[in-house]
């Protein structure tokens, strides 16, 4: 324990004497959390829309009117045809065209049902489908009341089925709640995997290890030694980055705090053993980087951060189940905006620890003192 | 104290020890004399248990290293050929690091690095890294001392070194010596070879000789001229065509001229020398140094 102790004391000095750690426990915390949280948005704030009117009737004109009272689009009327709408389409001018064929009204009239047209800009197809829904819905709105309007009326109402969602956890969708504990998750993934793992490629590059390696030092103390200080540093900027959520956006912090601390502990043993894994099979900080980075990338885009795991194709969900950020974004999410507790979360705990233990003894298994 | 026995290491295609066979009795101070590639640091790494030999086995002190290299890293101290301290830890952070990993203090075994220490305490409070080359040398080297080895395996400690503390060094070592410690000491410069109670000389993963210096010289199987002259290219050229000549080399502005023993005198070689009209020169008979030694084996050893 000794011996622990003072290697610990050693690691302690060392990263605090590194001048590009303070700004890396510091800056890192609020960069990510100010600009990634704002950024990594699926929300859309305004759709340009340009309309065709060939009808030019009363029921188009309400409808058009209805659509312009949406803040959401930003309409441009009065185009003479359908060619201004799909060149404006063209040089991305618009997002949305929505053109009304002559005798709209008539036919509503006549054979009780209409057409209109909707051309949709889908490079982005996320977006694409958001506004296409948005204006279906305004539209559809339009709908219904012409339909009670006009085959109802007051006195005889028909009977339709309003559907009135409650958004459970996050009443009002917005998606800060949602991104800001998955942008944790990232802030003490990148902590773990790169500072921890570097350190030891340093002591190789430094040629240090070697005059460790004929100490009494044993495998277990050594490797400890490198993950002790930076899960301290990591949980340090998981309470950092939580105060900067909780202070820019009020996210809700549901859950207990002495639950989500012991559950990143676990999972920060994990990231850490696995960067020092890599280290270990590495000569340069280079290669380390690398293979780092190579593996982030991987884990952080398939974790269900961005987009939703059950969006992907089976065999990417079924690969999830390997994915340590997968199970961590879950549990951040859940316990801070869910109020999610121990027993709730017990899979994702349990699946943590199995990788946990497993990375760090094969890390230990890996580092030898003798080639 | 140290006891090599056909040890064979190699990487790939290249051989880096070649059944290598060697012992260093308790105290004495033991020079592995040879050059870049040879196989030095091969075997320092095998004897420290940092490197795993192919074939034969190594013991120090009675432990084996492969089999006992906890007890081998215990009584060993070991400089790499690298400065491999901690840069950004000042110099008494290292000492004390490593003196608590080996269970230890500073003061416990203040008496073995006293001498050496305290050329370089004035710096304490100073990191490694920014200490010059000499004090690097003498931090690392009270590093491998502060557990109180019985053996200290150093590698090239004076490679990049200034010639004073090159000197300063051997007289560490020296006293290191007396009191009581087995040195196996690595080196490049033959000059240096004197220095040692025994060398071996080594090459392309071969010893090619084990003997004190003394004896080393003394063993030199051939004659040795030193000629002087003034065109040093030229008369080397004209040695070159010298009957039962061996080999010619310059040293500086001297050239040394090895012939086989017995087959000339300053005279025959003057009367050469004369025929090809090369005139302004002297020749008189040298003693061999163990870098004559060394290239005569390397040569010998080529033919083979």
């Amino acid at each position: 324990m000794r011996t622990l102790f003072y290697i610990l004391q050693k690691e302690f000095t060392q990263v605090f004497r590194n001048k590009s750690m303070l700004p890396i426990i510091f800056v890192m915390p609020l960069v990510q959390m100010l600009i990634l949280v704002f950024a990594a948005t699926n929300e859309l704030r305004q759709v340009d829309l340009a309309i065709v009117d060939y009808d030019h009737s009363t029921v188009s004109r309400e409808m058009i009117a209805g659509i312009a009272g949406n803040p959401f689009f930003k309409v441009r009327e009065n185009l003479a045809n359908s060619q201004e709408a799909e060149n404006l389409l063209m040089r991305n001018k618009i997002d949305l065209a929505l053109i009304i064929p002559r005798h709209m009204d008539k036919d509503l009239t006549t054979t009780k049902s209409a057409q209109v047209q909707v051309l949709v800009d889908a490079i982005n197809g996320n977006a694409a489908q958001l506004s296409l829904a948005y204006l279906s819905s305004v539209i559809g709105e339009y709908n219904r009341k012409v339909v009670i309007s006009r085959i109802g009326g007051e006195n005889n109402p028909i009977k339709t089925i309003i559907i009135k969602p409650t958004y459970w956890f996050n009443s009002q969708l917005n998606y800060k709640y949602y991104m800001a504990p998955g942008i944790l998750v990232v802030l003490i993934t990148v902590v773990g995997m790169l500072l921890g793992g570097m350190n030891l490629v340093r002591e190789k590059e430094l040629g240090t290890i070697e005059q460790i390696n004929v100490t009494p030092i044993k495998k277990w103390q050594f490797i400890a030694g490198k993950l002790l200080p930076f899960l301290v540093i990591g949980l340090f900027d998981l309470a950092f980055g939580l105060l900067v959520a909780r202070l820019a956006f009020a996210i809700p912090i549901r859950g207990s705090l002495p639950l989500l601390f012991g559950l990143a502990s676990v999972y920060l043993v994990l990231v850490l053993s696995w960067g020092l894994f890599i280290s270990t099979i590495s000569d340069t900080q280079q290669q380390a980087t690398f293979v780092s980075f190579f593996s982030l990338i991987v884990f952080i885009m398939m974790s269900g951060l961005f987009t939703p795991v059950e969006s992907m194709p089976d065999w990417a969900q079924k690969l999830d189940f390997i994915n340590p950020l997968y199970y961590f974004v879950k549990i951040m999410r859940s316990v801070l905006l869910k109020g999610s507790n121990f027993s709730d979360i017990f899979n994702e705990f349990a699946a943590l620890s199995a990788f946990a233990v497993s990375i760090f003894g094969l890390a230990i298994f890996r580092y030898r003192k003798t080639s | 104290m140290i006891e090599v026995n056909e040890i064979h290491k190699h990487y790939g295609d290249v051989i880096a020890l070649e059944k290598v066979s060697l012992s260093v009795n308790k105290g004495e101070l033991f020079g592995l004399i040879g050059p870049d590639g040879a196989g030095k640091t091969s075997l320092m790494r095998i004897l420290m248990s940092l490197l795993l030999p192919e074939g034969g086995a190594a013991s120090m002190s009675g432990y084996d290293v492969v089999k006992d290299y906890k007890q081998v890293r215990l009584i060993t101290g070991y400089m790499p050929g690298r400065f491999s301290l901690y840069p950004d830890l000042t110099v008494e952070e290292n000492l004390k690091f490593f003196a608590t990993v080996f269970g230890t203090t500073i003061q416990q075994n203040y008496h073995l690095i006293k001498d050496i220490y305290q050329q370089i305490e004035p710096f304490k409070d100073r990191r490694a890294g920014k200490l010059s080359g000499g004090m690097k040398q003498k931090l690392a080297l009270s590093c491998a001392l502060i557990h109180k080895p019985e053996i200290l395996i150093l590698d090239e400690p004076t490679t990049g070194v200034d010639a004073v503390s090159r000197k300063e060094f051997w007289e560490m070592l020296k006293r290191l010596k007396e009191m009581g410690i087995t040195i196996l000491v690595s080196t490049p410069y033959m000059d240096e070879a004197s220095k040692c109670d025994r060398i071996a000389l080594i090459q392309k993963g071969q010893l090619m000789s084990v003997e004190t210096p003394q004896a080393m010289i003394k063993s030199f199987p051939e004659d040795l001229w030193a000629v002087r002259t003034r065109k040093i290219y030229d008369t080397s050229k004209y040695l070159e065509l010298l009957p039962a000549l061996i080999s010619v080399n310059s040293f500086g502005q001297v050239l040394h001229l090895v012939t086989k023993k017995g087959v000339h005198t300053s005279k025959s070689i003057g009367q050469f020398l004369s025929q090809k009209g090369e005139l302004d020169y002297s020749i008189e008979p040298s003693t061999a140094t163990i870098e004559d030694l060394f290239i005569l084996l390397m040569n010998h050893h080529k033919q083979n």
